[in-house]
């Protein structure tokens, strides 16, 4: 796989990282002194798609 | 989906027009007149004596003593197994109790009326710290301190009460939560200011002095007194909020000691349980988490008016004591249960957070598409009946009930 020249090109300067979900990643940068703000999420309805369904039915 | 919105909002003014003011102390008999023979309330959703936690069952027998229903703690263990008592959660009959939170008909419950809707809600009065019932203690000591209660404390509370306009609860609540109170684990503030505005009027309806010495000094000498007038306070905002159609605000959460209950205004008084989980905490000299028992009371009704745990940053002092961290560890919990609700209060404010309302109206829908659940300040009791309480701490409401109650809303409005 080539990677995106892009995508090099934003590991040559410093890193700013918005890390969604698992929050290990986003220890693993800290710890790299790399900039982290992390937020908290994970899927609606603890993944399960039948109440990811109910709550977009019901508006949430 | 805008019937549920307006629903919703419609629960929410409720909750705040609420006008809570402490207004007497009467036998539950009173109070509660269906509250007849061998009947006793429980703390959480219904359950039988089969499944109950140890210090349910310690603070059964000890009832059944103290009401003159079993000679014997080792006798009325029996009668209760061979079904002598019927049993039925607080929350059926207006009431709320902490912990074990058991109600009988001899005991005096504080009156709490919410002059905007006309109702009442009731609790006992809060026993003190250390060997208790509502942490399953029946010895001597424990059904001597309810005979005192009984026959010369609610009597007292009573006179006092009643010869004046009550005790407004919502202001009252206000300067505490600005002096160190989110009113589960730390009451210290609201507890002077109940004592403060109650002694006069012990005094002046005092039938001795001795009387009033000994009122004014377990009052004074009880930092949780005031934690059982703001759980009846809960229930006085949020039985008017019950049954609003289509509304997903959550009304009740309780335990008791086995399962967890909630209650959602749309679905009007049933039930949605998971079993319940250990809190997580400090334990005081000599016990370990080895000696908890699983959560447990009626006291999560101060979370479900946006106090206790949705509160924790206006009180510091009490994640330190719940080891739930920090100063500004607080304030992440009150940040994130705002995550969950609707609303905020702006009556009842937090100063650290530039003034910030406490988190108001939990909604079923958020808790259950962030996974964010409700977050309670709990005193920890021991596993076995008798001993008490041995730590405090923090335990999370099951999403489980959560989820539970959406499905039952999909299927009330016949969403699928």
């Amino acid at each position: 796989m080539v990677a995106d020249p892009k995508t090099n090109e934003l590991f040559k300067g410093e890193l700013s990282v918005i890390n969604v979900g698992l929050e290990g990643f986003a220890v693993d940068l800290i710890e790299r002194n790399v900039r982290v703000v992390h937020v908290d999420w994970s899927p609606p309805g603890r993944g399960n798609p039948n109440l990811a369904d109910l709550l977009s039915k019901l508006g949430s | 989906m805008d019937q549920i919105e307006h629903a919703n909002q419609e629960a929410l003014r409720r909750m705040l027009a609420a006008e809570p003011v402490l207004v007497d102390v009467v036998p539950a008999s009173e109070a509660i007149p269906s509250l007849v023979e061998n009947t006793i309330l429980h703390a959480g959703p219904p359950i039988e004596w089969d499944h109950m936690c140890g210090p349910m069952r310690g603070a059964i027998a000890g009832i059944a003593v103290f009401e003159g229903w079993a000679p014997d703690i080792k006798t009325a263990e029996t009668l209760a197994a061979k079904g002598a008592f019927e049993f039925a959660p607080n929350h059926e009959f207006n009431a709320v109790g902490p912990m074990t939170g058991i109600t009988t008909r001899s005991q005096p419950l504080m009156v709490v009326e919410n002059r905007t809707f006309g109702n009442r809600a009731y609790c006992t009065v809060n026993e003190g710290l250390g060997k208790v019932m509502r942490f399953g203690g029946n010895d001597e000591e424990v059904l001597g301190r309810l005979t005192w209660l009984r026959d010369v404390l609610g009597p007292a509370m009573g006179r006092a009460l009643r010869a004046s306009d009550g005790i407004e609860l919502k202001p009252l609540i206000a300067r505490g939560l600005s002096m160190g109170d989110e009113m589960h684990q730390r009451n210290v503030a609201c507890s002077g200011l109940v004592l403060r505005a109650l002694a006069p009027l012990l005094a002046k309806t005092a039938v001795s002095n001795e009387i009033l010495a000994e009122a004014l000094t377990f009052i004074g000498g009880n930092d949780q007194f005031h934690l059982n007038i703001a759980m009846a306070m809960g229930k006085a905002i949020m039985d008017p909020v019950c049954g609003i159609k289509a509304s997903t605000i959550v009304t009740a959460m309780s335990r008791n000691g086995t399962e967890f209950g909630i209650r959602v205004s749309g679905t009007g008084n049933h039930w949605f349980i998971a079993p319940v989980e250990m809190p997580q905490g400090l334990y005081f000299a000599g016990f370990t988490e080895a000696d908890a028992n699983p959560d447990m009371g009626d006291s999560t009704i101060i979370e479900t008016v946006g106090l206790g745990g949705f509160a924790m940053g206006a009180s510091p002092a009490v994640a330190g004591f719940v080891g739930a961290g920090s100063a500004s560890d607080a304030a992440n919990y009150t940040r994130t249960m705002a995550e969950i609700v609707i609303g905020e209060n702006p009556e009842w404010t937090i100063p650290m957070l530039d003034n910030l309302g406490v988190p108001t109206g939990i909604d079923v829908r958020l808790v259950v598409e962030t996974g964010i659940a409700p977050t309670i300040n709990t005193g920890i009791a021991h596993r076995e009946p008798g001993i008490g309480q041995v730590g405090a701490g923090v335990v999370q409401a099951p999403l489980a009930c959560f989820e539970r109650a959406l499905i039952a809303i999909a299927e009330e409005l016949d969403v699928k």
